[in-house]
């Protein structure tokens, strides 16, 4: 494996590791496996590049693409906690409609941003060569989003929101809204996995209607692994973990490629890499 | 202070299966009373403090606390004004949350929830102290997870998350039922300890005739969902445990059938 594999790796591990602390509010914080994601990714990607090919200022994009990304994450939590749907169900309701809306969005199903400025031309225009302007700017976004993260889980409402997940009844009981909690979480959630899409867009040079398939599974990957390498004795430890965990999985991802493995056959691989880690516990409990 | 009118619950209403759990009570409880709540299983006591704490919508009647009518509000807008803890020591509490952090929640209970910090120095102070008055040491476990906590320690939590915001109403569902006889009684000590100097209105319910006629200014009976006896202070401090299950023989003309009743007797 060579340096810019390394690199490309590292940089993928952090552009996607906000759309894994976003599945981690979901899955971990709020017990609610959520498969909007999939949908939300493209989603970000979708509204970045329109925007910028239509002229905007890159990191203006960004910002609609937390606010699309927040409004799927509300019809998610609008469909589960007004009309009853059960969560699973919501999300992939919520995705399916997605695939549509994005190519409405784009309006073709891939938008090429060759030669468009993004945040990381903008970066290196100012001076910071390849691939210290990627590295720099994925860095400093996923870092000011960890700390955002870490401090608003750590107020009042951070609080019950975690409560929501682990114990409604016991959230109920001290006069808050489950509901309220659900749909905050889920717009929280869905708005960092669309970030995460409009930076992936912008960092690999196109939007495309696809690109998030699968990505419920390699946020779920990234969570896990940061739980089993990292911990989560608290949050600011667990939500290292998953940007720890996000990085790692994005280097296995490129060790089986380098080994030769397909790149068709990387989806079987992460699910096994799924199942292998979900299952760690039991089986170590199993052989004492 | 709480007003209970007509008050009408049916499950499963209009199907083969349909029970008849409430069956049109009317109860005034006034300002400090502490209730004991007796009968046999089915009686309808669970389906009472339900419906009282909003937890599901009731068939007829109305539910007025603080001359405000909250009989069609949901449960956590209920819970704004009233205080609960349940038979199952694991459902009052956040066990992947710390001491502070479930106790913060139960402190800010009347407040609106803010974005200020959940903890500080002068919230972990006032949750000190109040851990203290439980004295089970948790004072000094403030940042331990609430999943290490034995059954009792976190009963004992619940109950202060309960009381700490000053409820108008406190509702007990035989929160004492799943401990240890020991656990138990520290239990039963602590809750008589918090509702007195607070002063907090309580109804509890509980399986263990003794404790319906010790604890408490007023004891009430139920059975097949109707109140059947209403027991004041002077005519409570006379009640014997024999009286009582007579009393029940003659309204229900059979004996009482909730076993775990008959052994903790």
């Amino acid at each position: 494996m060579n340096l810019s594999f390394a690199i490309t790796s590292l940089e993928q591990g952090l552009a996607f590791g906000i759309m894994a602390l976003g599945v981690f509010i979901s899955f971990r914080i709020l017990d609610f496996a959520d498969l909007t994601v999939d949908g939300s990714l493209p989603l970000g990607a979708a509204v970045s590049a329109r925007l910028l090919v239509a002229g905007v200022n890159p990191f203006v994009t960004l910002a609609a693409a937390v606010a699309a990304g927040g409004m799927a994450g509300a019809i998610t939590g609008f469909l589960n906690t007004k009309l009853k749907i059960a969560p699973l169900l919501s999300g992939i309701l919520t995705m399916t409609s997605l695939y549509s809306i994005n190519l409405r969005v784009m309006g073709r199903p891939n938008i090429p941003l060759i030669g468009k400025g993004t945040i990381f031309s903008f970066i290196r225009d100012l001076g910071v060569p390849y691939p210290w302007n990627n590295l720099l700017l994925l860095i400093l976004v996923i870092v000011a989003v960890k700390l955002i993260l870490d401090a608003f889980l750590n107020t009042q409402i951070g609080f019950a929101l975690r409560a929501t997940g682990d114990n409604p009844q016991m959230i109920r009981s001290m006069g808050i809204s489950t509901n309220s909690m659900k749909m905050l979480g889920l717009i929280l959630s869905n708005a960092l996995v669309s970030l995460s899409g409009a930076l992936v867009g912008q960092y690999q040079g196109f939007a495309d209607v696809n690109m998030g398939v699968g990505t419920i599974v390699a946020g779920l990957a990234s969570v896990i692994i940061g739980e089993v390498v990292i911990g989560d004795s608290s949050i600011i430890i667990a939500t290292l973990g998953v940007i720890i965990g996000s990085i790692l999985y994005r280097f296995s991802i490129s060790i089986a490629l380098n080994l030769g493995l397909a790149a068709s056959d990387l989806k079987l691989l992460t699910a096994i890499l799924v199942i292998i880690f979900l299952s760690t516990p039991r089986i170590k409990k199993a052989l004492r | 202070m709480l007003k209970v009118k007509n008050l009408e619950k049916i499950f499963y209403k209009g199907t083969p299966n349909e029970n008849v759990a409430i069956d049109k009570i009317d109860l005034t409880v006034n300002e400090g009373d502490f209730i004991t709540i007796v009968g046999s299983n089915g009686a309808g006591k669970s389906t009472l403090l339900n419906s009282i704490a909003g937890v599901f919508p009731v068939e007829n009647g109305s539910v007025i606390l603080d001359n405000e009518n909250i009989t069609k509000k949901s449960e956590y807008k209920c819970a704004q004004k009233i205080g609960r803890v349940f038979q199952n020591p694991l459902a009052g509490t956040s066990p992947e949350m710390t001491i502070e952090e479930n106790l913060s929640l139960a402190i800010s209970k009347s407040r609106n929830l803010s974005l200020r910090w959940g903890l500080s120095k002068h919230k972990r102070e006032i949750m000190r102290k109040h851990l203290e008055k439980i004295d089970l040491g948790l004072e000094k476990r403030l940042t331990t997870k609430v999943k290490l906590l034995s059954g009792g320690q976190r009963q004992a939590l619940t109950l202060l998350m309960a009381t700490v915001a000053n409820p108008r109403l406190l509702l007990l569902d035989e929160h004492t039922a799943a401990l240890d006889p020991a656990t138990a009684i520290k239990i039963k000590n602590l809750t008589v300890e918090l509702v007195n100097e607070n002063n907090i209105t309580t109804l509890m319910i509980t399986h263990n005739m003794e404790d319906a006629i010790k604890m408490g200014n007023r004891l009430i009976m139920m059975d097949g969902g109707q109140i059947i006896y209403d027991i004041k202070a002077e005519e409570k401090k006379d009640l014997t445990i024999e009286k009582l299950l007579k009393m029940f023989e003659i309204k229900h003309g059979g004996q009482f059938n909730n076993d775990r009743m008959l052994l903790s007797v």
